[in-house]
């Protein structure tokens, strides 16, 4: 186990990660603002969760082949549901009285979305994110079989030469890693949440 | 399509059976190894403070080393898929069942009490009928987790679904992993389809609220 694979590992979560807040929260806002498409969301994206994450990539990569990109676009598919869920409940489930002064006020819709219900709502979108993070950590693992690299090659490689300190070493750097993530962002999230009471 | 039947109908049919197999056997014992953790912690809250948290870090280990560090134990024998999987598929009934139980508000736990009710009778007739939604929600997330790394065994020449995915994989054949991974995905979906049936069978309507 090198450096790089660790690299490598959190490389692939990273740019999912992001690629999923990207495509998560706009989806959490869709699914908000538009009832008629709002089933078929969060539908669609329980089930994309629900499918088993080998499979998954297996389908991806008959269209993508073997490859990082593989990886990456299964897992974005694959942790969608907490940053999509958490966005539309926490939009939804928002003090009414806070949006009617929004619109008291004269905001326009877009406005009062970006400026007044997003940044009370973040707290709870990053919950999501933090969800995702760290189970895009230990779905990554799979990644190896599909071309991926990350720590996944090091686990199968170990278990194929039946070498238990590679399993071992490299199993020990990817609880860490998810651990880590964990932690910190769960610290950020307290901050965050202690910010938005004490505006309230 | 016929021609893909013609050619793997066989073995599509024996892998989606030992898929079915690992999975009911494995989550049925971690159900039960689960449920009775889970009730025991609940009695003593002080022990559920330091397993939970040393529980959840190890749920962080993929299940790709359990069968792996098994395998290099017990050999390529079902019991080494259906210990790992069972092993991983404990940890969110467990904990769900725990904080199900925990979270029953403590006046029925008291109404309870106060019709005379023993330690069991409260346990069985109270506590768990009302931790039963979140009890059943862990139940799902095992079920649905022990479908997905069920696809593992075949990492180790243990068949189901995952030895068609695996084979397609290498060999580079479209067919052979979307005939592995479509059923698979439907068993997922048909297994969490089939467990929240069971929850509108077993909840009544107003105990019905939504857990996840």
């Amino acid at each position: 186990m090198t450096a790089d694979m660790v690299l490598g590992h959190l490389f692939i979560v990273l740019v999912s990660v992001v690629l999923t807040i990207i495509v998560g929260v706009p989806l959490g806002v869709c699914a908000y603002f538009f009832t008629g498409v709002r089933k078929i969301i969060l539908g669609v994206v329980e089930i994309l969760q629900t499918i088993p994450a080998m499979a998954l990539l297996g389908v991806i990569m008959v269209f993508l082949g073997a490859g990082k990109s593989t990886v990456i676009l299964g897992l974005l598919l694959y942790s969608l549901l907490p940053v999509v869920q958490n966005t539309y409940v926490g939009l939804s489930e928002m003090d009414p009285a806070i949006k009617e002064v929004a619109t008291g006020m004269g905001m326009t819709r877009i406005y009062q979305l970006i400026h007044v219900e997003l940044p009370i709502v973040f707290p709870l979108i990053f919950t999501g994110i933090r969800i995702s993070t760290v189970t895009a950590v230990g779905v990554a693992v799979f990644g190896a079989f599909v071309g991926g690299g990350g720590l996944g090659s090091v686990i199968y490689r170990g278990i194929r030469i039946q070498n238990m300190r590679l399993i071992l070493t490299s199993t020990f750097a990817l609880m860490a890693m998810a651990i880590v993530f964990d932690v910190v962002m769960a610290m950020i999230e307290r901050r965050l949440q202690g910010r938005v009471s004490a505006r309230r | 399509m016929i021609r893909f039947f013609e050619l793997y109908g066989v073995r599509l049919v024996n892998a989606i059976g030992t898929h079915f197999f690992y999975v009911v056997v494995s989550v049925s014992i971690a159900f039960m190894v689960a449920m009775t953790l889970g009730i025991l912690l609940s009695r003593a809250p002080r022990w559920a403070n330091i397993m939970i948290p040393v529980l959840s870090v190890f749920q962080t280990v993929p299940g790709i080393v359990f069968i792996g560090i098994l395998f290099l134990y017990l050999g390529m024998v079902p019991l080494t898929v259906i210990t790992a999987l069972a092993i991983y598929a404990v940890f969110p009934i467990l904990k769900n069942t725990y904080v199900g139980i925990i979270e029953v508000p403590s006046q029925y736990k008291e109404a309870a009490k106060g019709c005379g009710m023993s330690q069991f009778q409260a346990l069985f007739r109270v506590e768990i009928p009302l931790a039963l939604p979140t009890i059943i929600s862990g139940l799902r997330m095992s079920t649905v987790y022990t479908v997905s790394w069920a696809v593992l065994a075949a990492m180790i020449g243990l068949g189901g679904l995952g030895e068609l995915i695996y084979a397609g994989v290498s060999s580079n054949n479209s067919a052979l992993i979307l005939g592995g991974a479509i059923p698979a995905a439907l068993m997922a979906v048909l297994f969490s389809q089939l467990i929240d049936g069971l929850r509108k069978l077993l909840i009544p309507k107003p105990l019905r609220r939504d857990v996840k």
